[in-house]
Order: structure tokens, then C-alpha cells, then sequence
């Protein structure tokens, strides 16, 4: 178990930059979720701390070491890969075995791993058979078992629940929590589900174009986000932006003004000086989110209790929410706090 | 029902014809073959008075005996050695140098690794009969004239194997290296354990291709084995004629000509599914 | 396309590469290097020195009518060659897609001529066709007809076609019947719905879509007519009667070894180095990435 510390980290493919500059102190058992959409950069950072991929400048310190130049099997790490990557030909148990052969562990000492592990992870009843004859849960679990026996200082996963179907996503996201938490070992796991970073995340990283826009514990993010990007990213529908200056708001630099769909209301027309069309309303049972098109044009989501009467389609409601729900966002996306 | 019966009916009867089709081809394609084994049971004399008999004779042990002890020039059972000598050493060394060089080429960034790439790559589909002159010459300059070497080395000068372990590494998943990374693995572990194991059915279906090719090889062996004790078995069948007029020994040239095709025809039957597979996939 | 992943390192992937590079620079390299060199001599009478001809080899070559004969025999014995295998190889294999059950059997004893050489596969035609003891030849007679290979050139040319398109038959069909396979079931049935018939099915449907397994082993088929067939030659006919047979690359190996011709001869692989060149040019660009054993 170690600390992790990333010290404005760059990694450039000839002249293109794709991370410009991270900067994390990660604590011993701290489990840090690297979220943003494709391309951000999230699984290339994930790589450099791999030892995957070199880095350009910057720093990666585990444990206070300086692994930049350190081999990969050399940096006490040990990866869950997206496709599982495991070995086609080997046995559920060799393939866990494999790093800890090569490693020279006892004979002994491996077979106890493996088995602790496979006891763990419920796989047991299926050392013997290859990976093909496994469903995707399982390969999933051998993957995890895989990382589990070399005892690492950190673990290290790349969207390691995209593969499965929306179902196990949901159980692996918890036996992956609770695992976590048992063995206590620092893990930095990347994904574009925003989702599993609100439920997996002691803080997250909301990445963004290379750049880690903001750190942070996963309900903080999602209730004071640092960006425009990140108020869109994190939340689910998604925050509504309303232009700053049709909203009649003066603040200095100000752009846009975001309000998430929970924060606002619909009310009688009369009370309120915005007011919209229902396009289409969602009743999912517990919410309601109704869709509306405003007079100008821009589309806002409300989201409002089940039990609430839903307005019908093509009706016009007026719409209300509280100022200090209001965040101001400049023309270059940063949060202009007032 | 009757409406029934009748597409029933005239279904079966297209599927009678259909089987009867493909048993006069695989017939016609049959004949020589059985031809050739029935003249081998039989004396020559039943032979040089047509029409021979297209039923087996009595003499199988007694000439297929003959040439493999004795044959004409040389014994068949020494030739069947070198053929086998040569097809092993064609297709164990051809798979063995080009795993090595497609694994350097896919898994390593080195300089002059697209130059080394091309020049593999030029060697392709060159046939050895193109160069016969120079490359007969090169082999009698190193003294390789009547050995196991000069039969097999120049034949080993391709790059399908090569390319073709190419396209297979390129298939094999990043991550899967990476994982090995990550497990300790150094480059030639990572090779014998995990790729090579990978690897194991296109080994398999292009050492039947290469076995093939080795055995069945004629213009290069008629040149450089001058000895008829290094003579392969597919080369030594026609220097089994006789010059002149003299009459062939059929039974035992037809003898051969079966013993000649057995090898090769029990790898292909043996891994059939495995070349089959090899063999279509590999030039798609 | 590129690995993402790779190792560092620079002396082991020379050492790795380097039986492969060997072999090839000394069996490969220089010995078409020494054919293009020595297609710009010509030996002296004892073989003692060589003089600069430059292109006069090739010169004299398209000058000299049995070469241009050659060339034209070579056409003509490929193109036959093509046609009889790939259109016995066709009609099998359609036969066999027909069949759901025992077209395994048939494949299995189908497969066999692959296995037999070239040289092989001579000597059994030889053997039916002999002029004195061939069981053909002697049924042939008695329907009243004399045949001669030995003497008659298209007699000739018929056996070693016969004896060369058999010997491939085996590999067409295998190609064939993967490419019928891998039509969608779903098409033919839609077109026999739309009340096409068996043969409009195929002329219309199957056959223009098995189109590029047809252009891949015409490429192929012409590859091998051209250079592995020197076995089928060389048993048969030995290129007679008076080089009705004789095709390039048998050409190549008279002129050189038997008539110890160097210079032509070089200059004879080197227009078939060009021959095969272009073909291999054709067979990529037009069929993407397929190797040619």
C-alpha cells in the first residue's frame, strides 16, 4: 500500500500534447476515479502511472519513489484492463499465477494466493477451465484475481466494467467497492460513467481535453462543479444552460448561467418571468422529467417529484428556481463565483 | 399432404442427381490414383499387354518390397528419408525463422525495421524456379551440391511465413502484452509463453502448407542432387525411366508414385480441418 | 498499422531477425542480383571470361522466335491450364454446396490431389496416356483413334494441361466452396422467392458474387501455370515434341542447364522476375492482402 503523487504530468505524442499537466497527492487506500468523455486523456494517464506509457515531463511518484523510468512489474502496480486481456490458453489459475511464476514465488505460496484469491472472488469451482469457457462476470472476477495476487501498492483499472451488460455493470460496481475497501489498497480506476464515478470515487477526476478540471470528493463535484464542462459532464440529465444575458444576469465576464433540472420548478405562468412548451414529459415512477423549449428557443430539462402533476404536452408553464442554485459560467467555461 | 409429398420428391431426386454429380468428379478425379495402385499389385506383364486389368493383382508386398529396398537407381525407402528430411526442414525451419523475425518486427521498434520488413516482403511470391542458375551456383560455391542443407535452405528464402505470423501477431490484442508487461514478463517469456502458445493452430495448419511444399518439390532437388542416394522420392520417380527404348518398370515406378503421395496425403487428410481452415484464411 | 505496444530494445530484435535476413541475402538477394548481372554478359566459348552485352541478351531473346514460340505456348498452357481447373474445381464445389449432409466425404477425398506433386501427377497421366502401354490410349484405339503425344503437338498440350489443371482442382474447390459458404443463405432464398431458378440464381446472384474468390485464384491459378508446373512438363514431354510444350520457366532451366546458355538464361529470369512482379502487383491491388503459397 503506498501514496500516489502525479506532479504536473505531461505526455505529448510528438508535438500534439495530449496531457497538459496533472497534479494529485492520492492517499494510502485513497480510491480515485478518473472520469470524462472518450479522448479526455483519462486512459493515457492511467498508462503513464502503468509505466505503459513514458512520461513527457512531470512526475509519478509511488510511495514516494520516482518510477518514470521504472519497468512496469518494477512499480508494485498491477492493471484490470478493459477487455480483461487474460491469456487464451492458460487455466483461470494460471493465468493469476502467471506474474507471481515469473516473480519466482514459492511453488507453496503461489498455490495459497491463488486460492485465497480465487475464494475471494468466488471463482473456486473454475480455476481449471480456460478463460473462453467463462461468461463475462467471471473473466471479469479472474481479471480482478489476477491484480489481487501480486499484492500490490496500487491498482490500477481501465473501464473495467464497459464490456459487461448493464446488469453485472451494476453488481461488479459494488464487489469492486467492497473489495476495495476490504484489502484497503489505493486504486486509481478510469471510466466515461459518470455513474461509477459518483459511487466508486473517495475523489474524483473529471477530465477534460487533457486537463483535470477538477478534484474532488464526488458529491462536491457534483454540487459546486469548477467548470462548464464538468456541470454537463457530472449529473444525469445533464445541467441546463441558459444564455447570461436573455436571463437578464449582469455578472462581470459572465456567459452562461447553468441550473440543474432538480432546481427548478414549474409554477403558474403569472408568477415567474420564464416560461416554456412541454415538448415531452418522462414519468420514470419516483421523477418526472419534463422537457421544454423556452420562447427563444434553448431546451431545459426540469426534473420533479413522481407524484406531482405532470403538465401535458404543447401546455406552456412558467418556470422558477432560486438564485443561489444559479452558476455563472465565463465564455471560456470557468465558474465565476460571486 | 400430396402437394407435400411432391416437393419431397422432386427435392430428393435433385439431391440423387446432385450425389451423382460429385460422384463421377471425385471419380474422374479418383482414376488416376486408383489406376496407379491397381498397376502397383500387378506384374508387368499384365501391364505391357493392354488393356491392364483395373482391378488390384496379386504382387502388392512383392513390388512395393522391390522398391523400397531396391527401387531402380537407388532404394525408394533411402529417397522417402530424404524427402521427409527435406519437406521437416523446410517447414520446421521456415516456421521457426519467420516466428522470430514477425515477433521482431511487430513487438520491437528497432532501426532499419521497415527496410528489413520490405526486403522480407520483396521475397514474396518469387518462386525458387525464377533464380535456379545464380542460386545453384551459390550453393555449389559453399560446397551444399548433395546435401540436406543445399536441398533446404534456399527453399527456406520466403517471406509467406513471415507475413503471414505478421498478420497474426497484429490480431493478437495490445492488451494482452501489456498484461504480460505488467506480470514481469520479459520479451522472449513473453514470447514462449504466451505468443507462441497462441500461435499453435496457424503453426500447425502452415507447417501442413510447408510440408507439402517441401515434399513435393522437384526442379530443385533434380538439379543439386547428382548422388541417387540423396535423391528425394518425387525427383527420383522419373529417373526411374529408362533412357531409350527400353521398357519401364511400371509396377515398381507406380510402386513409388503411391509410396510418394502417401506422406504428404495423410498430413493433408490427418489435419484436414486445421489446413482447410490455414489454407482459406490465410489468403484472405 | 502499428502495435501500440511494444518492447525496448534494439540488439534483440536484430539477433531475431537475423536468421531470416541471412538466409534471404544469401539465397535470395544476391543469387537475382547475380541473374539481372549476368543477364548483361555473355560467357566466352570456354567459359572463361564474360563480355558486356548489355541489353543485347534480352535483345537477341525477343528477337529469337522459339522464345517468342515460348511465350506464346506459356499463354496458351496457363490460360487452359486456369480454365479446366477452375471450371471443374466450380462445378464441384457448387455440386458439394448443395449437399448439407456427405459434402465432409467428399471434400476429404477431393483434397487428395492437392498432396500430389506436380511431377507425381505427370507420371500417373503419363502412365494412362503412354503411347505403348496407357489404358486411355488403348481404349482410345479401339474407338479408332491414334494417340500420340510423343509425336502430335496438341496432343501433347492437352496432356500436360490435363495432368497440371487435375493436380489443382483440389485447392480451386476449396476456395470455391468457402466462397459459396460464405454467401448469405438468406439472399438465394430471397431470390428464389422472387421465382429465380437454380441457373438464374447462379448467373445472376451466386456467381457475381463469388466474384472475388474467382479474380483471387484466376490470379493464383496463372501464378502456379507459370512456375510449378515444371514438374508436369519435365515428366511428360521434357518441353517436346520440337518445344510444343515448352513453357518459360521449363525454357529457363534447358537453356541454363542443359544447354548452358547463362547469359540467356539469366536474362529468361529476368523477364520472368518482371512476369511475376506485375502479377503480384495485380494480385495486390485488386485483392487487397493475400498470400500466395
Amino acid at each position: 500500500m503506498a501514496t500516489v503523487t502525479l506532479e504536473n504530468l505531461r505526455k505529448s505524442y510528438g508535438n500534439t500534447e495530449v496531457i497538459h499537466g496533472v497534479d494529485i497527492d492520492i492517499a494510502d487506500g485513497e480510491f480515485i476515479v478518473i472520469v470524462g468523455p472518450s479522448g479526455c486523456g483519462k486512459s493515457t494517464l492511467l498508462r503513464m502511472v502503468a509505466g505503459l506509457e513514458t512520461v513527457t515531463s512531470g512526475d509519478i511518484l509511488i510511495g514516494g519513489r520516482n518510477v518514470n523510468s521504472v519497468e512496469p512489474m518494477d512499480r508494485d502496480i498491477a492493471m484490470v484492463f478493459q477487455n480483461y486481456a487474460l491469456y487464451p490458453h492458460m487455466s483461470v489459475f494460471d493465468n493469476m499465477a502467471y506474474g507471481l511464476k515469473i516473480a519466482k514465488v514459492p511453488k507453496d505460496e503461489i498455490a495459497k494466493r491463488v486460492a485465497n484469491a480465487a475464494e475471494i472472488l468466488q471463482l473456486v469451482p473454475y480455476l481449471t477451465r480456460k478463460p473462453r469457457e467463462l461468461s463475462g462476470g467471471q473473466r471479469q472476477r479472474v481479471a480482478m484475481g489476477r491484480a489481487i495476487v501480486r499484492k500490490p501498492a496500487v491498482f490500477l483499472f481501465d473501464e473495467p466494467l464497459s464490456n459487461l451488460d448493464a446488469k453485472l455493470r451494476v453488481q461488479m460496481r459494488l464487489e469492486i467497492k467492497a473489495l476495495q475497501r476490504d484489502l484497503g489498497v489505493t486504486s486509481l480506476y478510469v471510466t466515461h460513467d459518470q455513474v461509477e464515478a459518483m459511487t466508486l470515487a473517495d475523489r474524483m477526476i473529471v477530465m477534460n481535453g487533457g486537463v483535470a478540471d477538477q478534484i474532488g470528493k464526488p458529491l462536491e463535484v457534483y454540487a459546486d462543479p469548477a467548470t462548464e464542462f464538468v456541470a454537463g459532464f457530472i449529473g444525469s440529465p445533464s445541467t441546463n444552460f441558459l444564455d447570461a444575458g436573455r436571463l437578464g444576469r449582469r455578472v462581470e465576464g459572465g456567459a452562461k448561467v447553468g441550473i440543474r433540472p432538480e432546481h427548478i420548478r414549474t409554477v403558474a405562468q403569472s408568477e415567474t418571468d420564464y416560461a416554456g412548451k412541454v415538448v415531452y414529459s418522462e414519468p420514470l415512477g419516483a421523477e418526472t422529467l419534463i422537457h421544454l423549449k423556452l420562447l427563444d428557443g434553448e431546451d431545459v430539462t426540469v426534473r420533479q417529484e413522481g407524484a406531482l402533476p405532470i403538465p401535458s404536452e404543447g401546455e406552456s408553464c412558467g418556470l422558477a428556481w432560486e438564485a443561489k442554485d444559479e452558476m455563472v459560467f465565463a465564455k471560456d467555461g470557468i465558474r465565476l463565483r460571486q | 399432404m400430396a402437394q407435400q409429398n411432391g416437393m419431397v420428391e422432386k427435392r430428393s431426386s435433385g439431391l440423387w442427381l446432385t450425389h451423382l454429380g460429385m460422384i463421377v468428379g471425385v471419380a474422374f478425379i479418383f482414376f488416376p490414383i486408383w489406376l496407379a495402385f491397381v498397376a502397383s499389385t500387378v506384374d508387368q506383364q499384365a501391364i505391357v499387354r493392354p488393356p491392364m486389368p483395373l482391378l488390384p493383382g496379386d504382387k502388392f508386398f512383392e513390388n512395393y518390397a522391390r522398391a523400397l529396398t531396391s527401387g531402380v537407381n537407388a532404394p525408394v525407402g533411402i529417397m522417402l528419408v530424404n524427402s521427409m528430411v527435406m519437406a521437416l526442414g523446410i517447414a520446421l525451419g521456415k516456421i521457426a525463422i519467420s516466428l522470430l523475425s514477425a515477433f521482431a518486427i511487430v513487438y520491437f521498434r528497432f532501426p532499419g525495421r521497415h527496410l528489413f520488413f520490405w526486403l522480407i516482403f520483396l521475397t514474396l511470391m518469387l518462386p525458387v524456379e525464377v533464380r535456379i542458375v545464380p542460386t545453384y551456383e551459390v550453393i555449389a560455391n559453399f560446397g551444399m551440391l548433395n546435401s540436406y542443407s543445399g536441398l533446404i535452405l534456399p527453399l527456406i528464402a520466403s517471406a509467406t511465413a513471415t507475413f503471414l505470423f505478421r498478420q497474426f501477431f497484429m490480431t493478437v490484442p495490445d492488451e494482452l502484452a501489456e498484461a504480460a508487461r505488467v506480470d514481469g514478463a520479459k520479451p522472449m517469456r513473453f514470447f514462449f509463453d504466451i505468443l507462441l502458445p497462441m500461435s499453435r493452430t496457424n503453426i500447425a495448419a502452415l507447417f501442413v502448407i510447408l510440408f507439402i511444399y517441401g515434399w513435393n518439390q522437384y526442379l530443385w532437388p533434380l538439379l543439386i542432387t547428382t548422388d541417387p542416394s540423396m535423391n528425394t522420392i518425387v525427383m527420383g520417380i522419373k529417373q526411374m525411366f529408362p533412357s531409350g527404348d527400353d521398357t519401364a518398370d511400371w509396377p515398381v515406378i507406380m510402386a513409388t508414385s503411391i509410396l510418394a503421395m502417401i506422406p504428404p496425403v495423410l498430413v493433408v487428410i490427418g489435419m484436414q480441418r486445421l489446413f482447410v481452415r490455414g489454407l482459406v484464411e490465410s489468403e484472405k | 498499422m502499428e502495435k501500440r505496444v511494444t518492447f525496448k530494445g534494439m540488439w534483440l530484435p536484430l539477433l531475431l531477425i537475423a536468421p531470416q535476413i541471412v538466409i534471404t541475402a544469401v539465397f535470395f538477394f544476391y543469387p537475382a542480383g547475380q541473374a539481372i548481372w549476368q543477364s548483361l554478359f555473355i560467357p566466352d566459348p570456354f567459359g572463361l571470361s564474360m563480355k558486356w552485352v548489355g541489353l543485347g541478351n534480352f535483345e537477341f531473346l525477343l528477337k529469337d522466335s522459339f522464345y517468342r514460340a515460348s511465350f506464346v505456348t506459356t499463354a496458351i498452357f496457363s490460360t487452359l491450364v486456369t480454365v479446366v481447373s477452375m471450371g471443374v474445381a466450380l462445378y464441384l464445389a457448387v455440386l458439394a454446396d448443395r449437399l448439407i449432409k456427405g459434402s465432409g466425404t467428399y471434400r476429404t477425398l477431393l483434397i487428395w490431389p492437392y498432396a500430389v506433386a506436380p511431377a507425381v501427377a505427370g507420371v500417373l497421366w503419363l502412365f494412362m496416356f503412354n503411347t505403348r502401354v496407357g489404358v486411355v490410349t488403348w481404349y482410345l484405339g479401339l474407338l479408332g483413334y491414334d494417340w500420340n503425344h510423343v509425336l502430335n503437338d496438341s496432343e501433347a498440350m492437352g496432356l500436360v494441361v490435363v495432368a497440371s489443371a487435375w493436380g489443382r482442382i483440389s485447392y480451386n474447390f476449396l476456395f470455391f466452396l468457402a466462397g459459396l459458404q460464405a454467401i448469405p443463405k438468406s439472399v438465394i432464398e430471397a431470390a428464389a422467392i422472387d421465382g429465380a431458378r437454380f441457373w438464374t440464381r447462379f448467373r445472376t446472384i451466386v456467381f457475381p458474387l463469388l466474384s472475388p474468390t474467382t479474380f483471387f485464384l484466376l490470379v493464383v491459378n496463372i501464378i502456379y501455370a507459370f512456375f510449378e508446373t515444371f514438374g508436369v512438363i519435365h515428366t511428360i514431354t521434357s518441353g517436346g515434341p520440337q518445344q510444343a510444350t515448352t513453357i518459360l520457366v521449363y525454357k529457363v532451366y534447358s537453356d541454363g542447364f542443359v544447354g548452358q546458355d547463362l547469359g540467356s538464361s539469366a536474362a529468361q529470369s529476368v523477364i520472368l522476375l518482371l512476369i511475376v512482379s506485375i502479377l503480384t502487383v495485380v494480385q495486390f491491388k485488386y485483392i487487397e492482402r493475400r498470400v500466395h503459397y
